[in-house]
């Protein structure tokens, strides 16, 4: 019995505190538009994703300055350091980082998939929902 | 026409799968046909596999898996490889695992009763048919393409790896060998007979898989680790979240499996683990292959290979736990025990474990189901892992250190504290002193090496208080020790690796660690099916020279990828890791980014040695015995 309850213990113990963590990382994704309207928050991290706009890239000695759009709306983002190898201008891409109060989404990581041909989701969501609001 | 006899004989496989997975169960007659049916598929299902692997290295680019995964400019090794590298070649590879696995059983089963021999095979029968089934109606890797192409695609670059030749067999060895145990619980099951005997019978084999697994898991971590080119050596990417969560439920089993041989308690449970761990080895496969995570929007597009996948899950496991429900009464509690014992030390293991597997499978799957009901996109990044993982194994590891110098039934509290007062007080010690040693103090530093310190500590106490040393023993030991340097390896690199992103020119240096990186400029070379940019950086510790590395940017010529290789100079406390970004501008300007990694081999070297240490358990002679007793037996019975 005594065994039972701990085990009951421990497993309240570690669903408090998985729930807890869940809460305070997860990580929601917003599209450029969504950033343009200031719907995503400042100071907290979430991910932006959408196409590089071509001829954006511009290195700046270790920092790299590129902008992400999803064809409605341009977001600057600044990354410092090498960016992965299936980065490219006119291919889609995912940042995660924090907003800064100049409107410059500062990455801390920018994500790199496996495949050429791969649009990262994301990027690809955010480009159809921008193209949805231009239709209307 | 040798694909086409690749194909006839996967579809003999099939139809001998089907044979093997009904005959056994319909008539106890042909209870003595599994045998020969589980080597003749595995036979049929290796000729496939044959047939594939010479159309890679002949280039038949008539095959369209050919096609798009190889060229006549990849070295041949690649080529072999190149067979399991996409989709289709890694179910066939998943069905000869099965097959090696099932031969196996047949081979190393004399000891067995027939009947249960018999029940196990058709049970992986089954398993089998419902894979071949798969790739020959969703995923032929046969299928001809026309008109031919004069070259293909090439292997993704990445791929092209010797990490990446045996990484996804290993693994594939271990996920498919869960099916063992699997198909023991199951045969259990439908007879009625889960007792100590059976826990004995599936122990080595689920061992022997468990190994496979975390070397699996251990090499795709290292191959991440040098080939991605940026030094992470594990992502939290649902991925490799879908290996981890089997090995974390097989952990538990294998140690549940103890409980139930030695005392006959745990029953139960131990069987729900062994159907739990096969469900999430499917899972891992449904995850990866239907292509949920890639896009699920894709999925529901495209819905044929999910699907079939998604219902040979629900048929097996489903089919497993409807079996389990019917019979759980059946099953009884076994061996009694008392709170402070072996056994409720190894309960609490396995609740922790389980507890571990469960955040790991909220972390991984919320985010799609999120995304598949349209509700929004999130995702779970490794913060959440670490901040879980932390509070929930450290408790673990903690026990690991008591269970094995525990009594089984009824172990005393204070004759514990007794024996192990000296082994907790230094580890303590050395949790607090370490890290100033080492420059800087940090919480979660001293808390790694006092777990570490710890299970080293109790472990030599183990072998003091044993009279009889087993294999078992030892293997126990060994794995233990494993994970100890595992958890100095994770606590070093986390605690104290530093790096460094610079701009450099030829004949600047950087410094990181006490080390000077002198960067000497780029040369260009060439590789048989790629170009590259190559650096020469000189390395030297206190005006001594350490050693030239020569990290590469390479194009691809034929998917033209770029390709960061870097270089890394291992060393028992640390490894040196430079990665050669992109160039800035005309004048030989280059990014470059050297990192300083502390014990971070012992990471790899702490799964190698849990491995081993299962590998050596599974030898023990206790498994040997009982095959020698029962061939003593027939040759009385034959005399």
């Amino acid at each position: 019995m005594a065994a039972i309850a701990l085990g009951l213990v421990a497993l309240g113990i570690a669903t408090a505190l998985v729930l807890m963590a869940f809460e305070k990382n997860l990580v929601f994704f917003f599209t450029p538009s969504q950033v343009a309207a200031k719907e995503a928050p400042q100071g907290r991290t979430f991910r932006i994703g959408g196409m590089v706009l071509e001829g954006s890239v511009k290195r700046e000695g270790v920092d790299v300055r590129f902008v992400v759009t999803d064809t409605a709306k341009h977001i600057p983002v600044v990354y410092r350091g090498a960016l992965p190898d299936l980065f490219r201008e006119g291919k889609g891409v995912v940042a995660q980082g924090e907003l800064g109060a100049d409107g410059v989404f500062r990455a801390r990581e920018v994500l790199a998939k496996h495949d050429e041909n791969y649009m990262p989701p994301d990027a690809a969501h955010a480009v159809q929902e921008a193209q949805k609001t231009l239709v209307k | 026409m040798i694909p086409e006899l690749g194909q006839v004989s996967l579809a003999l496989a099939l139809a001998v799968a089907l044979a093997q997975g009904t005959l056994p169960f319909v008539n106890p007659a042909w209870r003595g046909l599994a045998r020969s049916a589980a080597q003749a598929q595995a036979g049929l299902v290796a000729l496939a596999f044959g047939c594939l692997v010479y159309a890679f290295v002949t280039n038949d680019f008539s095959v369209q898996y050919v096609a798009l995964n190889s060229n006549s400019a990849l070295p041949l090794h690649y080529r072999v490889a190149g067979a399991w590298g996409g989709h289709e070649g890694s179910l066939l590879l998943w069905c000869l695992m099965l097959g090696v696995w099932m031969s196996a059983v047949s081979l190393f089963s004399a000891h067995l009763p027939e009947d249960m021999v018999a029940r196990v095979l058709g049970v992986m029968g089954v398993v089998s048919a419902g894979f071949l089934a798969f790739m020959l109606f969703t995923s032929n890797p046969f299928e001809r393409l026309f008109p031919v192409p004069a070259n293909g695609r090439d292997l993704n670059p990445l791929l092209q790896d010797p990490g990446m030749v045996i990484h996804p067999p290993m693994l594939y060895m271990g996920y498919v060998g869960f099916s063992v145990a699997y198909a023991f619980a199951v045969a259990a099951l439908i007879s009625g007979r889960l007792d100590a005997a059976w826990a004995r019978w599936s122990r080595p084999w689920t061992t022997v898989a468990w190994v496979f697994l975390t070397l699996g898991i251990a090499i795709g971590s290292a191959w991440a680790y040098y080939e991605l080119g940026w030094g992470g050596w594990w992502f939290w990417d649902p991925v490799e979240n879908a290996s981890f969560m089997p090995w974390l439920i097989g952990t538990a089993l294998i140690h549940s499996l103890a409980v139930t041989e030695k005392r006959g308690a745990f029953r139960s449970w131990t069987v729900l683990l062994a159907i739990v761990a096969f469900g999430l080895s499917l899972l891992g496969t449904f995850l990866v292959r239907s292509g949920v995570l890639t896009s699920v929007h894709a999925f529901a597009v495209d819905p044929e290979r999910g699907v079939f996948i998604l219902g040979l899950f629900v048929f097996l496991i489903g089919g497993a736990l409807a079996l389990y429900a019917s019979r759980t009464s059946r099953i009884g509690l076994g061996g009694d025990f008392e709170p402070v014992s072996r056994e409720s030390l190894l309960l609490a293991n396995n609740v922790l474990l389980t507890a571990a597997a469960g955040t790991v499978f909220l972390g991984t799957l919320y985010p799609l189901v999120i995304d598949a009901l349209g509700v929004g996109k999130i995702s779970v990044g490794p913060q959440y892992f670490e901040a879980v993982f932390v509070p929930v194994m450290a408790p673990a590891l903690f026990l690991m250190g008591v269970g094995p110098l525990a009594r089984w039934k009824r172990a005393s509290l204070p004759e514990l504290a007794v024996l192990l007062r000296w082994a907790l007080a230094i580890s303590v010690a050395l949790g607090l002193i370490l890290p100033f040693a080492l420059g800087r103090w940090s919480a979660l530093v001293g808390l790694g090496l006092t777990l570490a310190a710890w299970i080293v500590l109790t472990t030599i106490l183990s072998f003091k208080k044993r009279l009889r040393q087993t294999r078992a023993h030892y293997g126990m030991a060994l794995a233990h020790l494993g994970v100890a340097a595992f958890v100095v390896g994770v606590t070093m690199v986390k605690g104290y690796e530093s790096d460094a992103d610079v701009k450099i020119r030829a004949g600047e240096t950087v410094e990181l660690a006490g080390y000077v990186f002198r960067f000497d400029g780029v040369s260009r070379v060439a590789g048989p099916n790629y170009t590259a940019a190559q650096a020469r950086i000189e390395v030297t510790r206190n005006g001594k020279p350490v050693t030239v590395m020569r990290p590469e940017r390479r194009v691809y010529t034929v998917q033209e990828q770029i390709m960061t290789e870097a270089d890394i100079h291992p060393g028992l406390t640390r490894d040196l890791y430079v990665s050669l970004g992109d160039p800035l501008d005309a004048n030989g300007t280059w990014l470059l980014k050297v990192q300083h990694k502390p014990f971070v081999d012992w990471i790899w070297g702490g799964c190698l040695l849990m491995a081993l240490g299962g590998l050596v358990a599974a030898s023990d002679r206790r498994y040997r015995v009982a095959i020698r007793q029962r061939k003593d037996q027939e040759v009385k019975v034959a005399a």
